[in-house]
């Protein structure tokens, strides 16, 4: 096995701390933000997080299925941006205000 | 000519045609399209009745029976019902009755009840009732016999209760359902009994297994059923101690009582009764305390009609007199005499109601008699047809009552199971009969106008006069055809033609050497029959001489009786000695009941688990609190729990 630089040699490790680092902060960001805009954001993050795992995962396996898989997760990321930003909206439209604790009214 | 399955199924179904008719559009106020459509259907039921009988009289009498069964209606093991209808030679006589008389009633009621706002509910509860009496008489089990017991049952509640905004007659609707409630569980109780011992409730069946019957002792199972089944027939037809609905059932409009309270519904217990008879022959000791209480019944009730003052209410107890002597019959074994006496009743006593409702109508609801006097003048045809009635009814010669009556009080003293006293107290029954129906002729009719200047009395129309003068005309010549052979064989062979008729179907008392007088002594049968009369008769006499000539003397003799008068004024106090003895102490007993064991006993217990299970609830309730971004947290929770789970193993 040819040795390799922490540094220099970038491999499918440095990918997937990324990946988790990022999905960490969209989950911290998820669950203590109380701006719907902002929790969509971070939303967002955790998906793009495992679409980065994905990715590197079809790089490193020499196959295409992660790639084909990232692009369903985009395009359910894009219908679940429209329709969270459609609440955030109608949210703002009713309490002027984006703030979670709204959706409590929510409850049953 | 029609098949007789067919017209049985007109004959049931018509009358429902008419309550549907009238029920779905009972807010209407169209007297006369209502009372058109209840008449005709009762109408063509009466004609199907008439083709039944022709039918039955083209049969020879053996063969005097037509059967259908339209489907099974119970089956369990060997529990078999069929929806199954008997027309013979008793239930035709019924169905005559009931459709016949019931056909003059509706009419009458179409008048009666012109003014009234539920005129269509009331001809349609009027023709529910006729539906259910059929079902009632024609059944051919005793558990097809009960849908219609309980079916006129209800009937009669509605229709006593008709103005039920009135609280006390929605209370007199109520008392009669209750109290019929006790007998009828007794003749549940009795059909029990009858089905575990002969295994069937099918009433022909159950003759024809009645000769196997060898324990006839009190605490045979035959004398049991049949004393439960009589409790029933007490509730129904109004016998002690079970009366006390009937008096009460007047607060019903006239024609309701004239059908259900005089000439049908309060009959069903002779009818089941005569029905039964080979049953009730194999239990002598029921048979002895049907003829004592239907006699006491006879003279308590008409000891009472002597003293009320209410048109209405002097007409139930006669009613309650008469049905005792039906009673006194067929305890006697005489269910010939029985069914005789409930005929001839139908007849006069149907005849009377009408015509009190007519006087009632005539008087703008006046029902005091009291308040009343020299009606004659005023309702001519009222007080001619009513006077018909009363000749009828007190027994006098060749009218109905005399030859029934008479017929009775001769079984009452010469039948096996007779005895001088019954006779004794049918005799004293006719005697104070006659004297309170003449006290009602003479107070209504006859002497002096007592009526208020404010009253302007009229003779009734034609839909409520031509009743009373067909029922007037049964009245008269409606006992003809039960002539007894003393009368008819001095008279040139006349024969009886209702014993013949009914012969087949009643089963005759076993004679017993040495007890009862034999049949054939007539010169024995004249007397008594011309004791009971001239007694009657004088009793009347006296009676229209106290009321009418010597004004005053009434008064005069109910203080010198005193107290004793003013016991039976109050009718012996019975309503009160019930409610003393057993309906209060329930209802205390139920409330005591209700406060000690259901509010403080059984309530704070379960509210105690209640409260056990909320507190559970609201300790999880917590974690439920609408915050989403606490529920993406448990989430993330689970799944970390799970991947570590997955991953320690």
């Amino acid at each position: 096995m040819p040795e390799t630089n922490l540094i220099t040699d970038i491999g499918l490790n440095h990918y997937l701390v990324l990946s988790v680092v990022l999905f960490s902060l969209g989950m911290a960001g998820v669950l203590l933000r109380r701006n719907l805009i902002v929790l969509l954001m971070c939303i967002e993050l955790m998906l793009n997080a495992v679409n980065i795992s994905f990715v590197a995962f079809s790089k490193f396996n020499g196959k295409i299925d992660g790639q084909v898989m990232v692009f369903f997760v985009m395009t359910i990321a894009a219908a679940e941006a429209a329709v969270g930003l459609a609440l955030a909206v109608s949210i703002f439209k009713r309490f002027k205000e984006v703030n979670i604790r709204f959706f409590e009214h929510l409850k049953g | 000519m029609l098949n007789h399955e067919l017209l049985i199924a007109i004959l049931l179904l018509s009358p429902v045609v008419g309550f549907l008719l009238n029920g779905l559009r009972f807010r209407s106020k169209n007297y006369m399209l209502a009372g058109s459509i209840a008449t005709a259907a009762v109408v063509v039921s009466f004609v199907c009745s008439v083709l039944l009988f022709l039918q039955l009289l083209d049969a020879d009498a053996e063969h005097r029976r037509l059967a259908v069964s339209f489907f099974e209606w119970i089956a369990v093991d060997k529990f078999k019902i069929n929806a199954g209808f008997v027309v013979d030679q008793i239930s035709v006589i019924m169905i005559l009755i009931i459709t016949g008389v019931g056909s003059l009633i509706h009419l009458f009621s179409i008048g009666y009840m012109h003014h009234d706002k539920g005129v269509t509910k009331y001809f349609a509860y009027l023709n529910l009732f006729i539906f259910n009496m059929l079902i009632l008489v024609l059944g051919d089990s005793l558990l097809t016999m009960f849908v219609g017991w309980e079916g006129v049952g209800l009937c009669s509640y509605l229709l006593i209760g008709f103005w039920f905004t009135d609280s006390a007659k929605a209370a007199a609707g109520m008392k009669a359902f209750v109290t019929n409630r006790i007998g009828d569980a007794a003749f549940i109780i009795g059909m029990f009994v009858l089905f575990v011992t002969f295994g069937t409730l099918n009433m022909h069946e159950l003759n024809a297994l009645a000769p196997t019957v060898l324990d006839s002792s009190w605490m045979g199972a035959v004398t049991i059923g049949t004393m439960l089944l009589f409790i029933g027939a007490t509730g129904k037809s109004a016998q002690i101690p079970l009366y006390v609905w009937l008096p009460d059932a007047m607060a019903g409009p006239t024609p309701v009582s004239a059908l259900i309270h005089a000439a049908t519904m309060v009959t069903a217990g002779v009818y089941m009764i005569v029905r039964l008879d080979p049953i009730f022959i194999m239990a002598p000791n029921t048979m002895m305390v049907i003829a004592i209480v239907g006699a006491s019944t006879a003279v308590l009730a008409a000891t009472i009609g002597l003293t009320q003052f209410d048109i209405k209410k002097v007409l139930a107890y006669s009613t309650v007199s008469q049905l005792g002597y039906m009673f006194l019959a067929v305890g006697v074994g005489a269910f010939g005499a029985g069914m005789f006496h409930l005929m001839t009743h139908a007849f006069f006593k149907a005849l009377m109601f009408l015509g009190s409702g007519s006087v009632i109508h005539g008087m703008h609801e006046e029902q005091d008699i009291r308040k009343m006097g020299g009606l004659k003048k005023y309702m001519p045809i009222t007080h001619f047809t009513f006077l018909l009635g009363w000749l009828a009814i007190i027994g006098m010669p060749p009218f109905a009552g005399f030859f029934s009556k008479d017929e009775i009080l001769w079984q009452a003293f010469s039948s096996p199971r007779g005895h001088w006293l019954l006779w004794l107290a049918g005799v004293l029954g006719a005697v104070l009969t006659a004297f309170y129906m003449t006290r009602l002729m003479a107070l209504t009719f006859w002497g002096k106008s007592r009526i208020d200047k404010s009253v302007h009395p009229h003779e009734s129309g034609l839909s409520m006069t031509i009743p009373l003068m067909v029922l007037a005309l049964l009245s008269v010549i409606g006992g003809w055809i039960g002539i007894p052979h003393v009368i008819g064989s001095a008279l040139g062979n006349i024969p009886n033609m209702w014993e013949h008729w009914l012969e087949p179907l009643i089963t005759k008392i076993p004679a017993v050497a040495g007890e009862g007088v034999e049949h054939g002594d007539s010169s024995l049968e004249i007397i008594l029959m011309v004791v009971s009369v001239v007694l009657a008769g004088l009793s009347a006499i006296s009676a229209y001489v106290m009321y009418t000539k010597k004004e005053g003397s009434s008064a005069k003799v109910a203080k010198a009786f005193g107290p004793a008068y003013e016991l039976v004024n109050k009718k012996y106090l019975v309503d009160e000695a019930y409610f003393a003895g057993i309906i209060n102490p329930l209802v205390n007993l139920s409330r005591n009941l209700w406060y000690y064991i259901d509010v403080n006993f059984i309530d704070k217990a379960t509210f105690k688990i209640a409260d056990v299970a909320n507190g559970g609830g609201s300790f999880v309730k917590a974690l439920q609190n609408g915050n989403m971004q606490q529920y993406a947290m448990y989430i993330g929770v689970g799944v970390v729990v799970v991947l570590s789970f997955v991953l320690m193993r």
